[in-house]
């Protein structure tokens, strides 16, 4: 695998990473500067149109994925964490490509063009670029004794629309493995976790979630780690079951192995104390 | 299980009304891009599907509907609201029908049609969270479960969620914003704000 050379990454944070998550981005854009990429959050970037937008009009969700597309600068990757923005966003992109005459219009309205070259993916992906040999020398603490089962949800593998695109499979076991974490494959990790019915109906979210988490205790694995900060989000607040297991965001599990030392500001935004696991794992102080 | 069953006047409709069906089930197929005359029942959706309890219809019976041109029945149903497109069914179907595309699809026509929208308060979410959009350029969860909350007079249900989530500080009192606000305003000039 050819081993990036760039540093410069455009950044989309999304509504997410930006408020609930933040934890997720704080960890994300501290693992980068650990390893020396350079992230550059996308300048006045708006909402990917959501499961909303996309909902209610067509349009108005193709429009506004596509204003981040025309901020976005010409020679550098843009890159998500929400695999929901992800895959508005390259799903406007692939859309664009086809519609020259919506395309045209919306350059027009926004007065810029709409770079649709730009490669968008997902944070794991610029890691797997990086090299996971020059990862591993980077490494600070190791992850062994580490448990997890990787949790995508459902978005960053599944949409049929981008199925003759690259996705993601496979990429948070190979990155964490290789910071000495141990995958356990056995648990459901592409269930959906609920999304926006968490919000509307959480009778009908709360005995999926506990699903799961039944599944990954069942499977002996000591905490789930999720590429989505919906996912992460939904279940830690949906899920009661008797035995609760630490939801980390990927980007923290990394950011702690690379040695970063305040991680104590994002695990006390946590519902499930994550400190007491990574304290018998002397991951922790 | 709910099986669709033909309307006791379907042998009395006039030739006007069933082509009428049929174009309302071909403007579902074209627009969603899939074909699905294909299925053939055979449930993987259904099997697959995380929400189903939660739905009036299976999956594969909302594509029954159509097949059978019950248009009007597959719009006001709930299922097509409780579907949050997870493509567990999409991607398990043997004949390779995107059925959340469909349901995706569906949506969008409930609304433009106007019918009785078969779950209220999931439509109400969603245009909470477009008014959050067009006020910020992005969502602010806070104001939208507030808003959601009050307009579906549910105050009290999930209300220790929600302590919880303001006691972690992951509900943000303020919102974050676009600055360049007349450019989101610009794009709002779209068919929602125009119709609701």
């Amino acid at each position: 695998m050819s081993q990036i050379s760039q540093m410069d990454f455009s950044y989309f944070p999304g509504c997410s990473l930006a408020t609930t998550a933040v934890e997720s981005s704080l960890s994300m854009i501290k693992s980068a500067r650990i390893l020396g990429l350079n992230l550059i959050e996308l300048e006045d970037w708006n909402c990917c149109g959501s499961s909303s937008a996309s909902t209610l009009c067509k349009n108005l969700a193709l429009a506004m994925a596509a204003r981040n597309l025309s901020l976005a600068p010409a020679g550098r990757p843009l890159v998500a964490m929400c695999p929901r923005c992800l895959h508005y966003l390259r799903s406007a992109q692939l859309c664009l490509r086809d519609d020259g005459e919506t395309r045209r219009n919306l350059e027009e309205q926004f007065g810029r063009p709409i770079n649709l070259d730009v490669e968008i993916i997902h944070f794991m992906e610029v890691l797997v670029r990086y090299g996971l040999n020059r990862l591993g020398e980077k490494a600070r603490r190791s992850l062994k004794g580490l448990k997890f089962v990787p949790y995508y949800g459902c978005t960053l593998a599944r949409p049929p629309r981008l199925s003759r695109q690259k996705y993601f499979q496979g990429e948070m076991e190979n990155i964490l493995t290789a910071l000495g974490a141990e995958p356990v494959t056995t648990a459901l990790s592409h269930r959906c976790c609920g999304s926006f019915l968490s919000a509307t109906d959480p009778e009908v979210v709360t005995p999926l979630v506990n699903e799961i988490i039944d599944s990954a205790v069942a499977s002996r694995a000591n905490c789930l780690v999720t590429a989505c900060a919906m996912c992460q989000l939904n279940l830690e607040i949906r899920c009661t079951t008797k035995t609760r297991l630490p939801i980390f965001h990927f980007s923290e599990i990394l950011a702690l192995a690379l040695g970063a030392e305040d991680y104590e500001e994002w695990f006390v935004r946590h519902l499930v104390d994550p400190r007491p696991l990574l304290q018998d794992l002397a991951l922790v102080a | 299980m709910l099986r669709p069953q033909l309307p006791v006047s379907a042998g009395i409709q006039t030739m006007d009304t069933a082509s009428q069906k049929r174009s309302l089930a071909d403007a579902v197929m074209a627009r969603s891009g899939t074909n699905f005359k294909a299925c053939y029942q055979c449930r993987a959706c259904a099997g697959g599907c995380p929400f189903i309890k939660a739905m009036d219809y299976p999956p594969n019976a909302v594509l029954r509907l159509l097949q059978y041109g019950m248009t009007q029945e597959a719009l006001t149903c709930k299922t097509i609201w409780v579907c949050v497109g997870c493509h567990t069914c999409s991607s398990q179907c043997p004949m390779g029908i995107d059925l959340a595309a469909v349901m995706d699809t569906l949506r969008l026509m409930a609304v433009e049609e106007g019918v009785a929208i078969g779950s209220p308060h999931i439509l109400d979410f969603h245009e909470e969270v477009l008014r959050s959009l067009e006020r910020y350029g992005r969502a602010h969860k806070l104001g939208i479960m507030l808003r959601h909350k009050m307009s579906t007079k549910s105050w009290f249900k999930d209300l220790d969620v929600g302590l919880k989530m303001l006691a972690k500080r992951k509900l943000d009192l303020w919102p974050s914003k676009v600055k360049d606000i007349k450019e989101i305003a610009g794009l709002f000039q779209c068919y929602w704000r125009e119709t609701s």
